[in-house]
């Protein structure tokens, strides 16, 4: 279970509300793509602190290593190479969880408990509920979640919640050598990444913003990019990501459909029987035919009962 | 045993095994899949033992629904065709739920045969949408946003189908004999007379009076 000090907003497959009445402060990771060098330290680091061995890989042609996020690999640097201007940019950016304010995992995720967002924003996955129907991976507008070959349970990074949960920082955020990576409340890595914005428009990059999509209400791991116009440059991060259309009429509408249709068929059955009555074929046909021991008085009553129907 | 009672065999034993595997199956899945749909039904996954045992369990079980169902199709497909005579039936629907025949009737309805298509059309939903969304073993193969459109398609078309077994069952219950023919095997001459005047006259020979 959640540590105490991470109270719980939302909880997955919970219809009702959990505790609302304390009110911790959002947390954020600020990742700054234009300082990070991809050294990727905090992709040891992460290993590290959450014991995670991604399996040795091979080198195949790019910097990338591992190549994607697995259950083991819960971050990892992306590298693209681009010409913007007539000049070429390497662009790294460390890919993992965004946390998103409204997450598509916690919302697709069937499971009471497997997927809770903390009030800090934090999304954690809470492996012993899960029951690795890999929902989260199709709720998710990142493509983030990862199925364990080991144990078929979703992972992703969790923001060093038990970190966080008593004061410090993200294992990535301690690591970064160049400051790339900072946590703090929200609100402040807003107040940092605006400084550093100003700073880079005044330096030629007039396009340099932060990537914080409202389309998913924000998340609690914010980008500042060089060029925050284009957010595919960087290995593909989507322009304006929100929960898919698809999944939210799944976890949706079509609820409070199926409810009606199940209800109108069982309720029509019911009271159809309470007022029509069963069909029967009567017996009496049985003595017209020449059924041997049906006597034809008795059929006869049956026609009179018919026809008093 | 009662001598006065008139019989005609309606399904042979090996087609009420095959009827009973699919309702067994379709039960657990329904039990199961709800559980996975409704939060607040989460504790139907009991019916497999623990979320995760029926999370694992219920595509096995779904695939031999299927397979046991296609049996059941190329048994029936041929004598659920859709003609002139099951159009009229469904048009006249309310006089049916009155409890009043209409038409000449062969072995199957209008209101059967529709069920019948409903059924294949839902059954083939199902499978190739609950391949698709398959974890561990398909999903992967699949790119994320079919996936999204499988699992929507997988939940609307059992969905339909549950509501269309609940039909299927009120039918059953409400033609009073019926339930004999899939338990028994047998209806009674007046049964098939009243509903299958048609298929009564096919398998007896006899008229039916009309």
């Amino acid at each position: 279970m959640a540590l105490q000090s991470l109270d719980i907003l939302r909880r997955s497959a919970t219809p009702t509300p959990t505790p609302q009445a304390r009110n911790p402060q959002e947390v954020a990771k600020l990742i700054d793509t234009t300082v990070c060098i991809g050294c990727k330290a905090c992709q040891v680091a992460c290993s590290e602190w959450n014991e995670l061995r991604a399996e040795v890989g091979t080198c195949v042609g790019v910097y990338d290593n591992p190549t994607d996020l697995s259950s083991q690999a819960w971050t990892v640097m992306r590298f693209n190479e681009v010409e913007e201007k007539g000049k070429l940019e390497w662009l790294i950016r460390k890919d993992g969880c965004m946390h998103c304010a409204d997450p598509g995992c916690l919302k697709a995720c069937p499971s009471p408990g497997a997927i809770v967002q903390f009030k800090n924003g934090i999304v954690d996955f809470h492996q012993e509920n899960c029951i690795g129907c890999g929902y989260c991976i199709s709720g998710c507008p990142f493509n983030v979640p990862r199925l364990s070959p080991a144990d078929s349970k979703a992972y992703k990074c969790n923001l060093c919640s038990d970190r966080v949960a008593v004061g410090q920082e993200p294992a990535c955020v301690k690591t970064c050598p160049t400051g790339a990576i900072q946590f703090g409340s929200k609100e402040d890595m807003i107040e940092v990444a605006q400084t550093r914005i100003t700073d880079l428009q005044s330096r030629g990059y007039d396009q340099a913003g932060l990537y914080d999509p409202a389309g998913v209400g924000g998340t609690h791991v914010m980008y500042v990019l060089h060029h925050a116009d284009k957010p595919a440059l960087y290995s593909g991060l989507p322009d304006n990501p929100s929960i898919s259309a698809v999944v939210g009429v799944w976890k949706g509408m079509l609820k409070p459909l199926a409810t009606l249709g199940v209800a109108a068929a069982g309720l029509f059955g019911f009271f159809h029987y309470i007022t029509v009555g069963p069909n029967r074929a009567d017996d009496e046909d049985e003595a017209d035919h020449g059924t041997p021991p049906a006597p034809p008085a008795q059929g006869t009553k049956h026609k009179e009962r018919e026809n008093a129907l | 045993m009662k001598t006065s009672e008139k019989l005609i065999q309606r399904y042979c034993a090996a087609e009420r095994i095959n009827h009973w595997i699919v309702a067994v199956c379709f039960v657990l899945l329904a039990i199961s899949g709800l559980a996975f749909f409704y939060p607040a039904f989460f504790w139907l996954t009991g019916v497999f033992g623990t979320p995760q045992l029926a999370r694992i369990v219920h595509p096995f079980v779904g695939v031999v629904m299927f397979l046991a169902f296609a049996r059941q199709f190329f048994r029936y497909a041929h004598h659920n065709l859709i003609n002139k005579e099951d159009v009229t039936w469904m048009m006249s629907v309310k006089e049916v739920m009155k409890g009043n025949e209409v038409g000449d009737i062969g072995r199957y309805n209008g209101g059967q045969k529709g069920m019948f298509w409903v059924m294949v059309l839902c059954m083939i939903l199902l499978l190739v949408s609950g391949v698709i969304a398959w974890r561990p073993y398909f999903a992967g193969y699949f790119p994320i946003p079919i996936i999204r459109v499988a699992l929507l398609v997988h939940a609307a078309s059992a969905l339909v189908l549950i509501a269309s077994i609940i039909v299927h069952v009120y039918a059953a219950l409400w033609v009073q004999g019926t339930i004999r023919a899939m338990v028994e095997g047998v209806v009674t001459h007046a049964w098939a007379r009243k509903h299958h005047p048609r298929w009564f006259r096919q398998v007896t020979g006899k008229e039916t009076g009309h």
